[in-house]
């Protein structure tokens, strides 16, 4: 309830390495999650910020936060494994009924982070 | 600060009153209206003179009325009951695609056994085509069922013009009338109904305890067989503490409550609509007193009610996310809101309690939470 009440890491990043966008306005629940990829001390690439913007029930909108915070600073590859039930016991339950809200916010980081890759790989792609 | 309950069409708070009224039904005049002693013969005078009286408010007879356990009770009797009294002769109920479900379920019930339905179509504010009702009446229709007030957007159907073609075309009317019940005149002659049901709890009457007026001479096969209670329609003792409740809260009815809530619901129908991008459900007139449904476009109706609820303040939503089968509204869909809209809805149902100051400190604690929800919606730019 008070990740609901009071949601951290709200908003949009302007210049985001990468953006998710999931949702399905007929069923109800629309995520975007953006992205800001930097590197730690060892050089592996972490996620340096996380924002989300939510339309949705009090679950989706928890659910979003707690990824985000559950994502931000960690290395790329542990935060794309971030599951369902990770969200589920950092917010100390959720509703059976709720359990979409969490896939959901899994599929928009994942895809954001996706979206980051497929960015990445155009940028490398060699000049002749 | 109490919680503020703007919940008033779900149920009602328990008029003092009402309770008072009960209370000696519970232990002191605890009879059974069957039996021949006194004490049952004194329960059997309270639930005669409750007929008498809820009768006389619907300008019906006291035998046309019977007690039933609330509104889907009197809802299943009224659409069973008939359907299996005039089948396979005839088979065919209209009603419309705003009903509640007790209507709506009972419908899809009966389509299974051999009943087709004709699901009427509304416009934008929720009313039937009078034209769309007469062009679907066959000579197989025995029944048309439409609902009086609605309970999610409000509007008010023209019974009187309906009940007029049905008794043109000979077919039975029923209306449930549940949410209009004491705000909106019924009156079953002017009106031509055949059925009419009633309940007690959306009027600050206790819960488990509603009636159904059949018109004399109207058979209907019962759903309970049992002791023959209520001329054999509804067998069971009768509910005699929930009785005489619900006739003490008819009787407490006031005019100016009615005038009361219709001003205040006016001024937070406006006031709502002040704020960017609100829209009303539902009619502006012909609309039930108590009635607010609005939809705060690009942002999510239960949301919206969870941040109300952490202010004390009881609201309710169409959106997908409230009910257990996560499918939008079919009233708000029936009058053409998109599932983006429809989720974006939020119904507001007051009461005779609910005062100005609350409409103010809900307009406050509204805008707020609004442009809260709108700065995180990806809907906007």
């Amino acid at each position: 309830m008070s990740e609901f009440l009071h949601p951290k890491n709200m908003g949009e990043i302007k210049d985001a390495d990468g953006v998710g966008k999931v949702g399905n306005p007929v069923c109800g629940d629309i995520m975007w999650v953006y992205i800001k990829v930097g590197k730690d001390k060892k050089g592996n690439e972490i996620l340096k910020d996380i924002k989300f913007k939510t339309f949705g029930c009090a679950a989706a909108i928890a659910t979003s936060s707690m990824i985000t915070q559950l994502a931000k600073g960690k290395e790329i590859e542990k935060a794309e494994k971030i599951s369902m039930n990770d969200i589920a016991s950092s917010l100390k339950g959720l509703p059976l009924i709720k359990m979409h809200c969490s896939v959901l916010a899994t599929q928009a980081l994942k895809k954001a982070i996706e979206d980051y890759g497929e960015k990445k790989s155009l940028l490398n792609v060699p000049s002749r | 600060m109490n919680p503020l309950y703007f919940d008033n069409a779900a149920t009602t708070k328990v008029d003092e009153r009402v309770v008072k009224e009960m209370l000696p039904y519970f232990s002191e005049k605890f009879g059974n209206a069957s039996s021949q002693h006194t004490a049952g013969q004194e329960a059997k005078n309270a639930l005669e003179k409750a007929k008498k009286m809820i009768a006389k408010k619907i300008n019906a007879k006291t035998e046309e009325i019977i007690f039933t356990s609330g509104g889907t009770e009197s809802n299943n009797l009224a659409l069973k009951g008939l359907f299996f009294t005039n089948y396979p002769k005839k088979n065919h109920i209209i009603t419309t695609r705003i009903e509640h479900d007790s209507v709506l379920n009972a419908c899809r019930w009966l389509e299974t056994k051999g009943a087709p339905i004709t699901y009427l179509n509304v416009d934008r504010e929720g009313f039937i085509d009078l034209n769309e009702l007469k062009k679907a009446i066959t000579e197989k229709t025995f029944l048309v069922s439409i609902i009086h007030g609605n309970n999610e957007i409000g509007t008010i159907q023209n019974i009187e013009e309906i009940g007029k073609i049905c008794r043109e075309k000979k077919v039975l009317f029923h209306t449930d009338a549940c949410q209009s019940f004491t705000k909106v005149p019924i009156n079953v002659t002017k009106q031509n109904l055949d059925l009419v049901t009633l309940n007690a709890h959306k009027i600050h009457g206790p819960k488990g305890v509603g009636a159904l007026y059949i018109k004399k001479g109207i058979k209907l096969i019962p759903l309970a067989h049992g002791g023959g209670q209520e001329k054999k329609l509804r067998s069971g003792t009768e509910n005699i503490p929930g009785i005489v409740g619900f006739v003490k809260a008819v009787k407490i009815v006031n005019s100016k409550d009615i005038q009361r809530m219709t001003i205040l619901r006016d001024k937070l129908i406006s006031r709502l609509l002040e704020i960017p991008n609100v829209t009303l459900n539902g009619p502006r007139k012909s609309r039930l007193c108590n009635n607010v449904n609005v939809s705060f476009n690009n942002i999510e109706g239960e949301a919206i009610g969870g941040y109300l609820e952490n202010e004390g303040i009881y609201t309710s939503t169409g959106s997908a996310c409230m009910s257990n089968t996560l499918e939008t509204s079919h009233v708000l869909k029936a009058i053409g809101l998109s599932p983006l809209q429809s989720n974006s809805s939020l119904r507001i149902s007051i009461s005779k309690f609910t005062t100005e100051e609350e409409i103010d400190y809900f307009i406050e604690k509204i805008k707020q939470i609004v442009t809260k929800l709108r700065r995180i919606s990806p809907l906007i730019n």
